[in-house]
């Protein structure tokens, strides 16, 4: 009696998290979306400095968006493994997605500092402002998600692959493959649009 | 060293101008005041562990409604204080408040009125009723209930500590727009203090209106589609989704000028490229949509007023329920009429004009639909009916304002004036806050279990409502003769004077009805034996928070209801209501601190970046981590009730 009462409040509670889970994706979505629109109406202020053409380099922009979409896959296999009860993989696969998750987070921080050491600094112009802004949110975000692996895995480590770590570690893949989808827009709105001109 | 450990922190910071000794002197008394009761009244374990720790909606709800009156109170100071200067200051006088004080007076007085007073009685109500008419126990996430509640008073408290710390609020007007609310026209810290306190309490509302959304939609008793859902569930829900969806552009509009603020960037500063109109465009993109957040759900309870006391179900339901998603639909889409003037070129205007005057349209459908309701019923007149009396001629006649107003060859003439200020007092005191002095009145017996004084609350309302009316019409006929918004002088050929005296005299009698209001509550306390609610349907309700006791069980429902029509309730009575027999576990949340301990950590951060000192914000920003991973992974954060002691609870109450 009490097993069958049990699973089906379970279950409902799931879909409630899941579902509050997408709303606040939603949320923070609207967030990048002002964000963008803030880069679409100052990237052309560069108060006389270079544009973002002359200032950005696509090969590395490339690899980043290869390196982000391939541990967005991996991302989706570990969340598979996880699911199918197998802690041997979702390990494998988890600590995957966190070396390339670290090694975009690696390359955006050496575009940073390039650009800092060229004297090229947020208090430039509205432009640099706006685009610091926006590829630093984006990269806090996966600073967060990188977080959010590591305790994860403590966690699985420590409590075994329960139902409730199952659940958590459906949300962090659905976090993960949000900011895919972001950086998605950020490489063509901010560099491939930024080249062509 | 120093700059180390206090940062920019000097004793410059402590309270010497008389406004902030007085507020740090009051804070203090009332502190002292509330200690000595607690510790007097051996109360400080039963607050901690019944109140401030509890998850359930119902008391978060009182403790914002709670926590709305005080700030009620303040912000109502602050409206006293701008119009006793307008009133004095003409010609050779200049009043009693110097020009920079009266700024930071109106900034307060907006903010506070619209982010802690509304929003905290709006969300007060949301919590005790929406679970209790959708027929479910609790939230879906009732943590985040009470960390946003938290956050709320966080953001609170941060508004109010210029007194104690600081001395200086922004004086930028309540959206602070730059470049005025930039680090070179406003050094102080504040802008900074209303940039957290907005941030803080806004996280607060966005996780509100996530778990309201997810609740109204996945929780619901058995049987309540969607269209079966009363009037007041259905606003919550639209009011809700405008919070998610406009929350997060504030967030990040008052980030950015944060990030100029602090980090030197150039958003929105005059020079290097920054663009000062956009910051207008975006903070209205949420400001506006933010209104119809605050008039919304005062649409809903009107619609369960005005039914419940005409004694027949609401007129044109669907309609209704269309009305309200036009309403949140074209809310997105008028933004633009607040800066006609900025601009954007006669087309553009045009567009945002059109879509204004649309926006009357839908309104004016429930208007029509709440007065069919009452044509032909059995009207009651308890006070709910005359707040809602009192609100179809206030907010027709303030919707009349603003339809003048939407058309932008005449706003050139009334922009910045004081007909705007009269227009829009007029929909939020009017519209709104009159729809929750009716809901307040309407669910003060199911929240207590007594009703309150019929005598005091019917001439609470009377000077209320010819208070409104004497405060704001002079205000309507100076904005006309082109007096401008937010003025600390003007001279005396103006002849605007009396005017402005008449207005003052209009706020003094609002004063008397919110007195009124205050003894009505003390008064019907002492009386609330002989007002006692025993049925728990006081007024002969039609929905499905009358069908439990009052004041609910913690529980709220013995037995989740089953509905089969709308106005659930009322069927159910017609039908006749059966006792439940057989009872079922039911699992509930416990109640935990951490949502004070995680908002606590979030105020030091802001606290932090207020006064520029690191140690402090790396200890907010860890602390808040740890809180959220230990709560992250507390699988034990509910608890069971079972069948049986269900049964004995639910006989104690039938004895009582």
């Amino acid at each position: 009696m009490a097993d069958n009462n049990i699973q089906p409040v379970e279950h409902e509670h799931n879909d409630r998290v899941i579902f509050g889970f997408w709303v606040y994706l939603m949320t923070d979505l609207t967030m990048f979306a002002v964000l963008f629109a803030v880069y679409a109406v100052l990237r052309n202020n560069t108060f006389g400095g270079p544009t973002a053409g002359e200032l950005l380099k696509l090969p590395q922009a490339l690899a980043e968006t290869l390196i982000l979409l391939t541990s967005s896959f991996t991302c989706g296999l570990a969340v598979l493994a996880a699911n199918a009860g197998s802690k041997k993989q979702a390990y494998l696969w988890f600590g995957i997605t966190f070396l390339l998750g670290a090694t975009f987070l690696g390359l955006e921080l050496r575009e940073f500092s390039h650009l800092l050491a060229d004297g090229q600094s947020f208090r430039n112009s509205g432009f640099l402002s706006a685009f610091f802004t926006l590829v630093g949110t984006h990269g806090l975000h996966i600073t967060v998600g990188l977080f959010w692996i590591a305790v994860s895995m403590v966690m699985m480590h420590v409590r075994g692959l329960t139902a409730s770590i199952k659940s958590k570690l459906v949300r962090l893949g659905l976090f993960w493959h949000f900011l895919d989808i972001v950086w998605i827009f950020i490489f063509t709105i901010v560099y491939l649009m930024g080249a062509a001109r | 060293m120093q700059h180390f450990l206090i940062g920019n922190l000097t004793t410059d910071a402590l309270p010497h101008q008389w406004f902030t000794l007085g507020g740090t002197c009051f804070i203090l008394l009332m502190s002292v005041v509330v200690v000595l009761f607690l510790t007097y009244t051996k109360r400080w374990k039963w607050l901690w562990t019944e109140w401030l720790t509890s998850t359930d909606p119902k008391r978060i709800g009182i403790m914002y409604i709670i926590m709305a009156s005080l700030m009620l109170f303040r912000g109502a100071l602050d409206a006293v204080m701008i119009w006793l200067q307008q009133a004095l200051s003409s010609g050779a006088s200049y009043g009693y408040l110097d020009p920079s004080h009266f700024q930071q007076i109106f900034t307060a007085h907006g903010d506070i009125m619209i982010f802690f007073v509304t929003m905290g009685f709006l969300f007060g109500l949301l919590n005790f009723i929406v679970p209790l008419q959708i027929g479910t126990r609790d939230l879906a996430f009732p943590f985040l209930n009470s960390l946003g509640f938290w956050l709320y008073v966080a953001g609170a408290v941060f508004i109010n500590l210029f007194f104690v710390i600081g001395g200086d609020f922004a004086a930028t007007g309540w959206l602070a727009l730059p470049p005025l609310s930039e680090l070179a026209f406003n050094p102080g810290t504040g802008v900074d203090y209303w940039i957290w306190s907005l941030q803080i309490s806004g996280l607060g509302t966005m996780l509100g209106g996530i778990n309201f959304l997810v609740t109204i939609i996945k929780m619901r008793a058995p049987g309540m589609t969607l269209f079966r859902m009363p009037m007041f569930t259905w606003t919550a829900l639209l009011s809700s989704s405008l919070v998610v969806a406009i929350f997060p552009i504030l967030a990040a509009t008052i980030a950015l000028l944060w990030l100029d603020r602090f980090f030197g960037m150039h958003f929105f500063t005059a020079g290097f490229g920054g663009n000062m109109m956009m910051y207008v465009n975006l903070i209205w993109t949420w400001g506006h949509p933010e209104v119809y957040v605050l008039i919304i759900p005062g649409f809903g309870i009107y619609s369960e007023v005005v039914s419940t006391f005409s004694q027949k179900k609401l007129f044109g339901y669907y309609s209704m329920v269309a009305a309200a998603f036009g309403i949140t639909g074209i809310a997105f889409v008028v933004w633009l009429h607040h800066f006609f003037t900025m601009g954007a070129g006669a087309d553009v205007n045009a567009f945002f004009g059109i879509m204004t005057m649309i926006i009357g349209i839908p309104t004016a459908v429930q208007i029509f639909n709440w007065l069919l309701t009452m044509f032909r019923g059995r009207i009651i007149f308890k006070t709910p009916m005359f707040w809602f009396l009192g609100f179809i001629s206030t907010f027709t006649f303030g919707g009349i304002a603003g339809l003048l107003l939407a058309s932008p060859a005449a706003d050139f003439q009334l922009h910045n004036t004081l007909f705007l200020v009269a227009h829009f007092h007029t929909m939020v005191i009017g519209g709104a806050l009159f729809g929750i002095f009716a809901g307040i009145t309407y669910w003060f017996p199911k929240v207590t279990g007594f009703r309150l004084n019929e005598r005091l609350g019917k001439y609470a309302f009377w000077c209320w409502l010819v208070g409104f009316f004497t405060a704001f019409t002079p205000l309507y006929l100076l904005g006309l003769m082109g007096a401008t918004r937010r003025l600390d002088h003007y001279d005396a050929g103006t002849g605007w004077q009396p005017l402005f005296i008449t207005a003052l005299i209009g706020i003094c009698i609002i004063g008397i009805g919110a007195l009124l209001q205050v003894l009505q509550i003390f008064v019907s306390f002492k009386q609330r034996k002989e007002n006692r609610d025993l049925t728990g349907d006081p007024w002969n309700g039609r929905t499905l928070e009358w069908a439990t006791s009052s004041p609910p069980p913690h529980y709220n429902f013995a037995v989740i209801p089953t509905v089969e029509s709308r106005d659930a309730f009322w069927n159910m009575k017609q039908k006749g209501l059966t006792k439940p027999k057989n009872y079922q576990d039911i699992t509930m949340s416990k109640n935990t601190g951490l949502g004070i301990y995680l908002s606590g950590f979030i105020f030091l951060l802001g606290f932090a970046f207020v006064w520029h000192i690191l140690w402090l914000g790396i200890l907010g920003f860890a602390g808040a981590i740890i809180c959220v991973i230990i709560r992250a992974y507390d699988d034990d954060t509910e608890y069971v009730i079972t069948a049986s002691e269900l049964r004995q609870l639910e006989e104690k109450e039938t004895l009582h």
